[in-house]
């Protein structure tokens, strides 16, 4: 059970990325569309990602639930730590969650609706952007959980060269997975051009982002380059991801949408196993070089294994349901795209 | 007193705060789409327009509240550990089997949620109004699954409490807590009563200004039905709340009766203002015996006063008191209001025109959400200076970080904020029922 549900809390993690980060990147790619465009893009995107939007944040509240229930001290030391940019990424979803639904169902589509707009594409960038913060304060090294004063053990933890490029690549990687999702959801040849263009300059971002990555994790002294060119899992993961941006740009250029998208997420994918696997099973490394271990911190088994089975009945129930609810508007979208 | 709010405070002000609007938002997301699944069942049934533009507007409320209260639960879900991360740190693994079933049960309410919203004209008819049904049970469960989690934390169970350790978790035995049962009861029926009245008031309200109108109607008729009946089951779910809690938390009962002395065939008391430097209730109207016999069964039984209670163990007298006595106050005048309801529908069919009983139900339109909060103030305060039963101080639990009234500002102005723009946005829903919907737009030949 404890692989059970290690695996559970990776993949809810990493379907988090894929699916509501293409989410927070549809409000990227908004932010970043010129104003005679963006009625257009606002329509299509709304199309595209309306019925499954709720479902599709999901993922997060199932792994922090997973964290709480499962390896409690390492989210009580997360909390604690990195409670200033966990408290803005709260905010970032609280604003965004409401404004996209509050600019749909508002009755009266008057001057409110640019006020739902600006916090809905601002909240999408600040949102993914402090989730790559936390994810990159994390693993690096950067929490000083013997820190004597409030901004040793509070600011630097998180706001340092290293954190804030993985959150500007976390928002760049948003920003692709939108784009590309959003090409096989134009209706029209123009609609398509530019989610094209926007995908390839989003896939420039995040290649040019992913390279400061590496610049701040060299400055800083995380050890980034032996996790993943040291590595055979690591070193054949992130080939992967270079090899299929290659296909990717070629398949651009063809505009094979359902391809682009398994590509896309593929490469995502393959992206988080090279940053994370050399390091796994330590999810929270400590500035005092004390590194937690999923395993070592876990609940006591009887609670592992309730949750084990919580968890693989739950997904009996959803899975099913979800994908049906994704192949159910999937293919409406077809049909309305033919009629 | 320092300048500012000390940080413990802060803590615990910005825990009550987001529960208290999460309680609200999540609440109507849990039973308006039962609302909804009456009126959608009466047009597939009826084909009668009116049923299907009514389910339509109540969606859009749906999503609104569903929306506001998924991202509010979000919060919380961080908040816990952002607040107490020491309580979280041992709480977790034992009280988070009903959050990780209500994971699971929200996941699939996200997912019915977006089949029904979007699956007018493109699902079948019947499975799509089967998708509304599975919003409305699985936000149900949801709810009892977190208030399970809530019942814990006053009867903790499912663990062996051995020189400051937690040995022998049994995550199965902590949800069915002795305290699971009345407290998910209780918040089921306050759920539906609170929203039940709520929407039957605004619904009532534009009833007043246009009595033709056939939506409002029967948009009233559904929510009263519901609100009544749970209005009416209520004190009956407040029984064995109070013969539990006299059981299990004896100074919460204490602190909610305001009864600093353990006495034989005690009374009832109601009002009044506690003293507790005196041991006091001033201004009082008392019940000979009947706190005795609501808390055990028996006229003459003895009832444990706060002096059994070391004074450290004490939660606050006063704020208990006054939110129980507001909470049993509403309680009551709601089922009255109720019961005029169903005597209306029996017996006196003239009075559901009238403007007096249309402006009773308009008058009940906050009234069950403030019964709502001081309920939950009378758990969570009432079991203060706890925050897991006997076994961690509140106190002990809060985070080491400073600063923490900063953050109660800034969450209390967002929810503020939140709140005002979904009361706006209802309003202009409401206002724009008789352009959006047909059925409406009959109302509006009639009115201009």
């Amino acid at each position: 059970m404890e692989a059970v549900v290690i695996i559970f809390f990776c993949v809810s993690i990493l379907l988090y990325f894929l699916l509501g980060g293409a989410d927070f990147g549809a409000g990227i790619v908004e932010l970043l569309t010129s104003r005679k465009n963006l009625s257009k893009t606002r329509k299509t995107m709304y199309h595209a990602i309306g019925p499954v939007w709720e479902a599709n944040h999901m993922w997060l509240i199932i792994a922090v639930v997973i964290l709480f229930v499962g390896f409690p001290s390492i989210y009580s030391a997360m909390s604690v730590y990195l409670h200033i940019p966990l408290a803005i990424m709260l905010i970032g979803i609280i604003a965004r969650g409401t404004a996209f639904v509050f600019r749909h169902y508002d009755a009266v589509k008057d001057r409110m609706q640019q006020t739902y707009n600006r916090i809905f594409v601002y909240s999408s960038f600040i949102t993914p952007l402090f989730l790559g913060i936390i994810a990159g304060s994390v693993i690096s090294r950067h929490i000083d959980t013997g820190a004597r004063n409030f901004a040793d053990a509070y600011i630097w933890g998180w706001l340092n060269g290293f954190s804030i490029s993985v959150g500007l690549f976390t928002v760049a990687l948003c920003g692709f997975l939108a784009a590309i999702y959003l090409i096989g959801e134009a209706d029209d040849a123009a609609d398509r051009q530019r989610f094209i263009r926007k995908a390839k300059q989003m896939n420039l971002a995040a290649v040019a982002s992913g390279c400061i990555v590496f610049v701040f994790a060299e400055q800083d002294g995380v050890p980034l380059r032996s996790w993943i060119f040291e590595n055979p899992v690591g070193l054949s993961a992130i080939t992967a991801a270079t090899l299929s941006l290659v296909v990717l740009w070629y398949l651009l250029l063809r505009g094979k949408t359902r391809v682009l998208r398994i590509l896309a997420g593929f490469q995502v994918t393959m992206i988080l196993v090279a940053i994370s696997y050399a390091h796994f099973p330590y999810f929270l490394r400590l500035k005092n070089g004390q590194d937690l271990s999923l395993y070592e911190h876990m609940a006591p088994e009887k609670t592992i294994q309730t949750l084990g089975v919580a968890l693989l009945a739950g997904s009996l129930l959803i899975l099913p349901f979800l994908g049906y609810l994704f192949y159910s508007f999937q293919r409406s979208a077809e049909d309305d795209g033919t009629a | 007193m320092p300048r500012y709010m000390d940080d413990f405070l802060a803590a615990r002000s910005q825990m009550a705060l987001s529960l208290g609007f999460h309680i609200i938002y999540a609440c109507i997301g849990m039973v308006m789409p039962f609302f909804m699944a009456v009126s959608h069942y009466k047009w597939l049934r009826t084909g009668r327009p009116v049923y299907k533009d009514l389910t339509k507007a109540w969606s859009k409320g749906v999503a609104i509240f569903f929306a506001t209260g998924a991202v509010s639960g979000t919060v919380l879900s961080f908040e816990l550990g952002l607040l107490w991360p020491e309580f979280m740190k041992h709480a977790g693994p034992i009280f988070g089997m009903p959050f990780s079933l209500e994971g699971t049960a929200f996941f699939i309410e996200a997912i019915a949620l977006g089949f029904f919203l979007y699956g007018w004209e493109k699902l079948n008819r019947w499975f799509h109004w089967f998708t509304g049904l599975v919003v409305g049970f699985s936000g149900l469960a949801s709810g009892i699954l977190v208030v399970a989690a809530n019942a814990w934390m006053n009867s903790p169970a499912g663990f062996d409490f051995v020189d400051g350790k937690y040995l022998n978790v049994d995550p199965v035995a902590a949800m069915f807590n002795k305290a699971w049962f009345s407290q998910a009861l209780h918040m089921s029926l306050a759920a539906f009563a609170s929203t039940g009245f709520a929407v039957a008031g605004v619904h009532a309200l534009m009833l007043l200004r246009n009595r033709q109108s056939e939506f409002h109607a029967k948009a009233f008729r559904i929510a009263a039905v519901f609100a009544c009946i749970a209005a009416l089951l209520q004190p009956l779910s407040g029984d064995l709340s109070a013969k539990d809690v006299a059981q299990r938390q004896p100074a919460k009962l204490a602190a909610m009766e305001a009864l600093y002395r353990t006495e034989r065939s005690a009374p009832l008391i109601i009002g009044g203002i506690p003293d507790d430097k005196t041991g006091q209730v001033h201004a009082k109207i008392e019940i000979p015996g009947l706190l005795s016999y609501m808390a055990h069964g028996e006229w003459q039984a003895e009832v444990t006063g706060l002096d059994k209670i070391a004074p450290a163990d004490r939660p606050p007298v006063a704020v208990t008191h006054y939110a129980f006595q507001i909470m049993v106050g509403i309680g009551t005048l709601l089922m009255i209001i109720s019961l005029v309801y169903f005597i209306a529908l029996a017996r006196k069919r003239s009075w559901l025109e009238k403007s007096w009983f249309l402006k009773l139900f308009v008058f009940a339109i906050p009234l069950g959400y403030i019964a709502l909060e001081a309920g939950w103030v009378v758990t969570e305060v009432g079991r203060q200076p706890w925050i897991i039963y006997g076994v961690m101080r509140t106190a002990d639990a809060v985070t080491p970080m400073p600063g923490i009234a900063w953050s109660f500002y800034l969450f209390s102005a967002i929810y503020l904020s939140l709140s005002l723009i979904v009361i706006f946005l209802l309003y202009r829903q409401i206002k724009m029922v008789p352009v959006l919907y047909s059925s409406g737009s009959s109302d509006l030949k009639k009115t201009h």
